[in-house]
């Protein structure tokens, strides 16, 4: 049976491709471009335009929404959804004149962006590339290190991992102005911060991963006079790595939250947690916001940089092929 | 094979459970104590010792356990403060450690009540409207691979602009922080029912509601209180973090705040310890009522 001409996927994205280029006609409003006249207010030509505009996204999403089939129909409707909310964020922000340290415009944003990338640059140099990512390989490799040595002492384990869960419920973050006392104010301090926040999440998932290989598996290694470091390389670690990737993932956000934080306790005159919270004592918002932007971006890059090479690593696994 | 399973003593359940901990928290202590001297030893021999005479090890390692401001405070030291702060100062007096857990579990508490009640409605729309699900609920997953408490500051000077002070908000960075886990949890949770579940309540003719209420709600609580011991904890995160910028003078995020101000690290340590407490306390609470619920209905608790 075909379907519909109206639930066809070709027609859904038609149709929101059409409403988004009927909404981006309405900027050429002046209320829209925040410039009207000191003390006019909007009229009534501009709210029908809006009014009409959410109508077009409330069913341009909807129709899209309805569709069955591949995840790029899933992909589309949530960058529709993306695309629409930052447009009545920008439209209803200037026709409001909303004031900036409310919220800014993500025109705004964007431009703030651009224009101070030199700064946003040295700050994500400074938070990303030496505090996050040392203290993500650092504490991530500490944490796969003491797993794999203590995978054949049950003493230990029963030791440290009740000490390991106890962690996740406590705020360690809150070590950060102890960490800038001995490391100083530079990135060495909120690696340390990092270290300790992504450490136990990668020792727990690691030994978790390790006796995660099947009963029939590792008899067939017995039965091979496999020995055990042979036993650990051929089939527990690989078998250990949806565990070590899922750990990895968490640990990037984790390591994000633990720089930027740390930095809030203290730092030098650059990084993005110290942008955020300088800029936003000094009501900078736009700033801050920029900020923030680079920080979501870098996680979800992190994410998705992680997510592909788990599949290059575990393309075997039955959660990588989707069986 | 058959093996002849004993039940285990309470002696050797002790034993088997409590005695490694025991050991790693000794060894922890041991290395504590040596780590206070190995690091506090330059400064006590600047500071503490007589600069003119002899001295013995003996009198270095004595210093190094009661220094004015060592680099690591002895753990006894910790103690010794965390004890005299909750007994020699009054209540409601800002020395008194209790006062500050009360004011950060307060913000805390409020935000992941709120939270939560927010993560529960917003999962109810979102199982129940495709719309929401294709179009919302990505950018929720996705908002968790985001260091979304770097906006705490942005909620601050927003609510602070608006004139609001005090525990709202701390109590909203809390509650932001405690929605994103719950509403993910909720939707598995709600969505956990087999279809052979919901097509009997089909042939019931029971209504959406009905169907919510006596098959998903129920189903989804093994979800929900997992996702809500992460929301507690990360709420705790966030109240402390929101007691950072300067001006506030209450809550354990200001206690740490104020003690590395001034440089005074017993004061840090002891609020680090009372953080971790409160943070345990918190946590244990959730999985108290976790419990408490799911032993009544039946489940695996």
């Amino acid at each position: 049976m075909k379907a519909p001409l109206l639930k066809t996927p070709l027609f859904a994205l038609l149709f929101a491709l059409v409403s988004l280029g009927a909404a981006s006609l309405l900027f050429m409003h002046p209320a829209a471009q925040g410039t009207l006249p000191e003390g006019s207010t909007p009229g009534a030509l501009f709210w029908a335009g809006t009014l009409l505009m959410a109508v077009l996204a409330t069913q341009s999403v909807r129709l899209l929404a309805a569709l069955d089939g591949s995840r790029w129909l899933g992909v589309a409707t949530a960058a529709l959804f993306g695309i629409w909310i930052v447009y009545f964020w920008q439209l209803l922000v200037v026709a409001f004149e909303v004031p900036r340290v409310l919220l800014p415009p993500p025109s705004l944003i964007l431009q703030s962006i651009a224009q101070h990338s030199d700064i946003l640059w040295g700050d994500f140099v400074q938070t990303v590339l030496k505090a996050v990512l040392v203290g993500w390989a650092v504490g991530s490799g500490l944490g796969f290190a003491v797993a794999v040595a203590i995978d054949r002492q049950p003493f230990l384990q029963r030791g440290l991992l009740p000490l390991a869960s106890l962690t996740s419920t406590v705020p360690l973050v809150a070590v950060a102005p102890i960490a800038v006392m001995w490391f100083g104010f530079e990135w060495q301090s909120k690696a340390a911060v990092v270290v300790l926040m992504t450490f136990f999440p990668m020792m727990v998932s690691t030994l978790a991963g390790l006796k995660a290989s099947g009963k029939l598996e590792r008899e067939l290694m017995v039965s091979y006079a496999a020995s055990y470091t042979r036993t650990l390389l051929a089939l527990r670690l690989p078998s250990a790595m949806p565990f070590i990737f899922g750990a990895l993932k968490i640990n990037a956000t984790l390591a994000l939250i633990g720089a930027i934080v740390a930095e809030f306790f203290g730092s030098p005159t650059s990084g993005l947690g110290f942008r955020i919270s300088t800029e936003a004592s000094r009501m900078n918002m736009p700033l801050v916001w920029s900020a923030i932007v680079v920080a979501a971006v870098t996680g979800s890059l992190a994410y998705a940089a992680l997510v592909q090479f788990e599949r290059r690593v575990a393309f075997w696994h039955p959660s990588v092929r989707g069986v | 094979m058959v093996t002849m399973t004993k039940p285990a003593s309470l002696m050797q359940q002790m034993q088997h459970r409590a005695l490694p901990v025991l050991v790693i928290a000794l060894f922890i202590l041991i290395a504590w104590y040596l780590g206070a001297i190995w690091m506090n030893a330059a400064g006590a021999i600047e500071r503490v010792l007589p600069s003119d005479a002899p001295w013995t090890w003996q009198q270095l390692v004595a210093a190094t356990m009661e220094m004015q401001r060592p680099v690591l405070p002895a753990p006894h030291q910790v103690a010794l403060d965390f004890w005299s702060s909750l007994v020699d100062w009054p209540i409601d007096s800002p020395r008194n450690l209790l006062f500050h857990v009360a004011v950060t579990a307060e913000s805390t508490l409020w935000g992941f009540v709120l939270g939560t009640l927010l993560g529960l409605v917003l999962a109810v729309l979102i199982v129940h409207s495709r719309t929401l699900d294709r179009a919302l609920l990505p950018w929720i997953v996705a908002s968790q691979t985001v260091p979304v408490l770097a906006i705490a500051p942005i909620v601050l000077v927003i609510l602070g602009s608006l004139g609001f002070s005090g525990v709202a908000p701390k109590a909203v960075i809390a509650m932001y922080l405690c929605f994103f886990p719950v509403t993910v949890a909720m939707v598995q949770g709600l969505r956990s029912p087999q279809k052979i579940e919901t097509e009997m309540l089909h042939t019931y003719a029971a209504s959406r509601w009905q169907a919510l209420w006596l098959l998903r709600l129920p189903a989804s609580l093994p979800f929900l209180f997992p996702a809500l011991r992460v929301g507690i904890a990360a709420g705790l995160v966030g109240a402390m973090v929101a007691e950072l910028p300067t001006g506030a003078v209450a809550g354990l995020g200001a206690r740490l705040l104020t003690g590395s101000y001034y440089g005074n690290t017993v004061q840090i340590w002891s609020a680090l310890v009372m953080s971790a407490l409160l943070g345990l306390a918190l946590t244990m609470a959730v999985a108290g009522v976790e419990k408490l619920v799911l032993s009544r209905r039946g489940g695996q608790a």
